[in-house]
């Protein structure tokens, strides 16, 4: 987006929004980006009460019916215990969705405090807690979260424990940087003059610009997240059967491949979809809340 | 004998969410070989990107071009396609611009810019690019041309290195590189420290006699015009209202806005005489004031100006105006 | 020039320590009893409480702590339960194997991630643009398990073009290690038919793997293009003739390839940790695989391993990206 994007940075609140919304319309990505997001949190609202088979949710046993291939009663097959894969595909639309929405906005509710108070307070303090982040981020994300997964044991509720402490310290360098950036812009130092307090400075200056980086990397990080349950789900150390949950699934049918090839199918897809959903609305948002910065 | 540069009638806008500005509204100008012209206005009533103009530089979108055109030696460029206008950038008309630090690329020496940009101009003739020594030394004449010390040293460094009197020397060798007929240079003296302006201009007034160069000089500043300039253009959002030689215009301006103008500037020699400012501000372009762009803010204003365009009138010789009022 | 040098090395060194501590926290905060896990599922209590006096586990925390100092500085990392090796000859082994993989990986992602950034940028917001944006979204939002899965599918079991997984035939005697890399060491040796193997089995993952650090290069190096197109000393590049292709393949590029680099930093970490998932598809015996395997079998001393491992990659990437932003950029020399 060029000039008009940049324009909402400085634009009065009302016309800013209404340029924002048109950008987004004008976007093919980011509204296919916002009609994915949109239906997979229709999925988990109402997923339980639409599925075609509410016994296989919980996960019962039906071998007779076991490892169908597609057809009409079963559009995605049947799992190795009979069960329909697409009962338990839209069912983990509420497991995926909860969780990485869990992880990230635990993670921004750790981060985003100790960053703005890093970027407030300076000196020390902002000294001590920035060098204990960088500690977290010494590592690659998904080799922490394995590394402390294997320490406290697997499971779903271990891994996003796991996730949130590897997530958190994004959280920190973001609100840090802002908070820095706007310690020095001319109008905070106006504002100091003029005899604003700390706190009305944090909050009618530091949070409202703060806002819109914010929303962009929660929207993109809820789908790194549940790609990455489902990851630590597929090698076996997350979410275990019968919880329908989309890598825990996608790791079971491997086991199928390539006979029963349809096993894997829509899980991934699913996890693919929402993921995508939820990066190309937040890489919307940024080009149109936070043009200027860089996006990877 | 054709002009060197005819713009007629060039209308200008840039598309941008609110609506369309109307940028340039039917601005008429003549340059001859050799002559000098200044274009003063305030900040946003066009006068960069009517220079941009000249080289297609204003990015399209926003830009878009109206209506009119704009001769050079009797062929119009603004329907030139891009290649057509390469063959014109540096080696025919050229240009120098406002902030030298951010006019050069900080990661390039010098001296492959310049290179680059001599063996790109050979290259648009339609000729084979001169090997990069032979382009070297050529920057380096030029280099030395521009009053610069040690240019081989010079090619070796980068912008960061330079003083900010230096990068704009660079860029105006760089400007000299194809022997072009015209030079427009864009507020060449706003970024630069006081002392160093009035050195800039001096060499600027020297290139352009000694190489029989016309100027375009676009400036808000009517004494970095004044000094430079025979002609004058005072122009007011998008348009032009009055065009003059310069004593002429400085001694006695007959536009209202060029009054004002005129008496907005400190006389340094009189400290007791406080200078004018014009009350109001610049118009959106969006929406422009109907009639006259000027008469909100001027004094004189009727109800004719409100209403009806005025076109410029040829009010003494040489002089043209456009205000209803004026009298000679 | 050196000073910068120094500091980053010092920086690094700083951070490496600190990773050690990281390490050491985690696999003492852990609620699981290290000498149970040291002793093995069906030790029983005294042969527990053996364990943990061998290991000096019932020694004060900062006395474990400076002995696991110096057991690192003597690379010893410890013995890993189901391989019955130690941790260092076990990474040594499998690490060639991973760093073979990553290479290739970012070579695929660099070779396409920039051509495609910069094409985009030149029809930025034209339909080839929107088409790459979704293709690179789609990059990062693709499963890597799963892509890895699909391809096996498509070009092992149906098309039958490709091996669907290891690192050669098990038929296959793998060569003397000349420098580990499988591709390096059968051109060295001119090995061909070896070459080609190897090429046939390294390619699928390297791809599942590059798609990411391609996509994400390719967003990042789009986004700075459009910047840099834009800034005013291409506009006066512009002015002074400079021909269309060295102003966006020099003058444009050269400054949209600093953060780029920053990117292609990063992404050399990730990768290092998304091998975890592609060894695990495709069986290759890297530190990955063996991080899975061992952290599967609650075996601890291998996965903080392998975490020393890539931490160690990704401070040396980001490294060699500070010092070549360093040699990039001459505003960096001075300083």
């Amino acid at each position: 987006m060029s000039a008009a994007a940049e324009e909402t940075v400085a634009a009065p609140p009302r016309r800013r929004l209404r340029l924002a919304l048109w950008l987004l319309t004008r976007s093919f990505s980011s509204m296919l980006g916002l009609f994915l997001v949109t239906g997979i949190v229709v999925l988990a609202l109402i997923g339980p009460w639409i599925v075609p088979y509410p016994d296989d949710v919980a996960g019962g046993v039906n071998l007779a019916n076991k490892l169908q291939p597609p057809s009409r009663a079963h559009w995605f097959g049947t799992d190795e215990v009979g069960n329909d894969i697409l009962t338990r595909v839209i069912v983990g639309a509420r497991v995926s969705l909860l969780v990485g929405i869990g992880i990230t906005f635990a993670a921004a509710a750790i981060g985003v405090p100790l960053g703005i108070l890093a970027g407030l307070a300076g000196g020390r303090l902002r000294e001590a807690i920035m060098r204990f982040t960088d500690l977290f981020l010494s590592v690659p994300g998904l080799v922490l979260a394995i590394a402390l997964v294997a320490a406290l044991g697997p499971g779903i509720g271990n891994a996003m424990v796991a996730l949130i402490l590897v997530w958190w310290p994004g959280y920190v360098r973001l609100a840090e940087s802002k908070a820095l950036s706007i310690r020095e812009e001319p109008f905070i130092e106006a504002a100091r003059v003029a005899g604003a307090s700390r706190a009305r400075i944090l909050r009618r200056h530091v949070l409202p610009n703060s806002i819109s980086p914010l929303i962009v990397k929660m929207s993109m990080d809820i789908g790194q997240a549940i790609l990455a349950v489902a990851s630590l789900g597929f090698i076996g150390l997350g979410a275990k059967p019968p919880t329908p949950e989309w890598g825990a699934m996608i790791s079971i049918a491997r086991g199928y491949l390539p006979e029963w090839w349809w096993y894997a199918m829509a899980p991934g897809v699913f996890i693919y979809l929402a993921v995508l959903g939820f990066n190309l609305l937040g890489d919307g948002l940024r080009d149109i809340l936070d043009p200027r910065s860089n996006r990877g | 004998m054709t002009a060197l540069v005819e713009i007629r009638d060039f209308r200008l806008s840039f598309d941008t969410f609110d609506g369309t500005a109307q940028v340039l509204d039917g601005i008429n100008l003549t340059l001859n070989a050799g002559d000098t012209l200044g274009i003063v206005g305030e900040t946003g009533c066009g006068k960069s990107v009517l220079a941009r103009s000249l080289l297609a530089l204003n990015p399209s979108p926003p830009a878009r071009i109206v209506s009119g055109e704009i001769r050079f030696r009797g062929d119009d460029i603004l329907r030139l396609p891009e290649r057509g206008m390469r063959k014109l950038r540096g080696r025919a008309i050229s240009m120098v611009f406002q902030d030298p630090a951010s006019y050069l690329n900080p990661l390039l020496s010098v001296g492959t810019q310049m290179e680059d940009a001599i063996r790109g101009q050979d290259a648009a003739a339609g000729a084979r690019a001169r090997p990069r020594h032979a382009a070297r030394a050529l920057a380096a004449v030029l280099l030395a041309a521009v009053g610069l010390p040690e240019p081989a040293r010079l090619l070796d460094s980068h912008p960061h290195q330079l003083s900010g009197g230096m990068r704009q020397r660079v860029l105006i060798a760089m400007a000299l590189a194809g022997e072009p007929a015209l030079l427009v240079a864009d507020e060449p003296t706003t970024a630069l420290d006081v002392t160093v302006q009035a050195q800039v201009l001096a060499l600027i007034a020297r290139l352009v006699a000694d190489r029989g160069l016309a100027l375009m000089l676009i400036s808000h500043d009517l004494g970095v015009v004044a000094a430079s300039c025979a002609r004058v253009a005072v122009m007011y959002a998008g348009t032009v209202v009055e065009e003059a030689p310069t004593t002429e215009l400085l001694a006695r301006p007959l536009h209202p806005y060029a009054r004002g103008l005129i008496a907005a500037v400190p006389d340094l020699d009189r400290p007791d005489h406080r200078p004018q400012g014009i009350p109001g501000s610049i118009p959106g372009l969006i929406a422009p004031p109907t009639g006259c762009r000027f008469h909100p803010r001027c004094p004189a204003a009727t109800h004719r100006c409100r209403t009806e365009k005025p076109l410029p009138r040829a009010l003494l010789p040489g002089r043209a105006v456009a205000c209803h009022h004026a009298v000679p | 020039m050196i000073g910068y040098v120094l500091r980053r090395i010092g920086l690094a060194g700083l951070m490496l320590f600190g990773l050690v501590c990281l390490t050491f926290v985690i696999a003492n905060v852990a609620p699981s009893d290290p000498a149970a896990l040291a002793a093995g599922p069906d030790a029983g209590r005294s042969q527990i409480e053996r364990v943990r006096r061998d290991y000096g586990l019932d020694r004060p925390l900062p006395e474990q702590f400076l002995r696991y100092l110096s057991d690192l500085a003597r690379g010893d990392f410890g013995r890993s339960i189901t391989t019955g090796r130690s941790v260092g000859t076990d990474l040594s082994r499998y690490f060639p194997a991973t760093l073979e993989l990553v290479i290739l990986a970012m070579l695929l992602g660099v070779l396409f991630g920039v051509p495609l950034g910069v094409l985009s940028a030149l029809r930025k917001d034209g339909p080839a643009d929107q088409v790459t944006r979704i293709f690179a979204v789609s990059g990062i939002a693709l499963p890597p398990f799963w892509f890895g899965l699909l391809l096996q599918l498509a070009f092992a079991t149906w098309l039958g073009l490709l091996p669907t997984s290891g690192r050669i035939s098990v038929f296959t005697e793998p060569p003397p290690a000349i420098t580990g890399l499988l591709l390096v060491d059968s051109l060295l040796r001119g090995n061909w038919a070896l070459f080609h193997e190897a090429l046939s089995h390294i390619i699928l993952p390297a791809i599942v793997l590059s798609l990411p650090c391609m996509a994400s290069i390719l967003r990042v190096n789009r986004s700075e293009m459009v910047e840099a197109l834009r800034t005013d000393y291409v506009t006066a590049a512009r002015a002074h003739g400079v021909t269309p292709w060295r102003i966006v393949m020099v003058h444009a590029l050269k400054n949209a390839m600093l953060p780029t680099l920053a990117i292609i930093g990063l992404r050399w970490g990730w990768m290092m940790s998304s091998t975890v998932l592609v060894e695990t598809v495709f069986d290759w015996p890297g530190i990955g695989l063996y991080a899975v395997s061992s952290a599967i079998a609650g075996d601890f001393k291998p996965v903080m391993g392998v975490t020393l491992i890539v931490g160690l990659n990704f401070m040396v990437a980001n490294l060699i990206v500070d010092l070549l932003y360093g040699v990039l950029d001459p505003r960096l020399r001075r300083a």
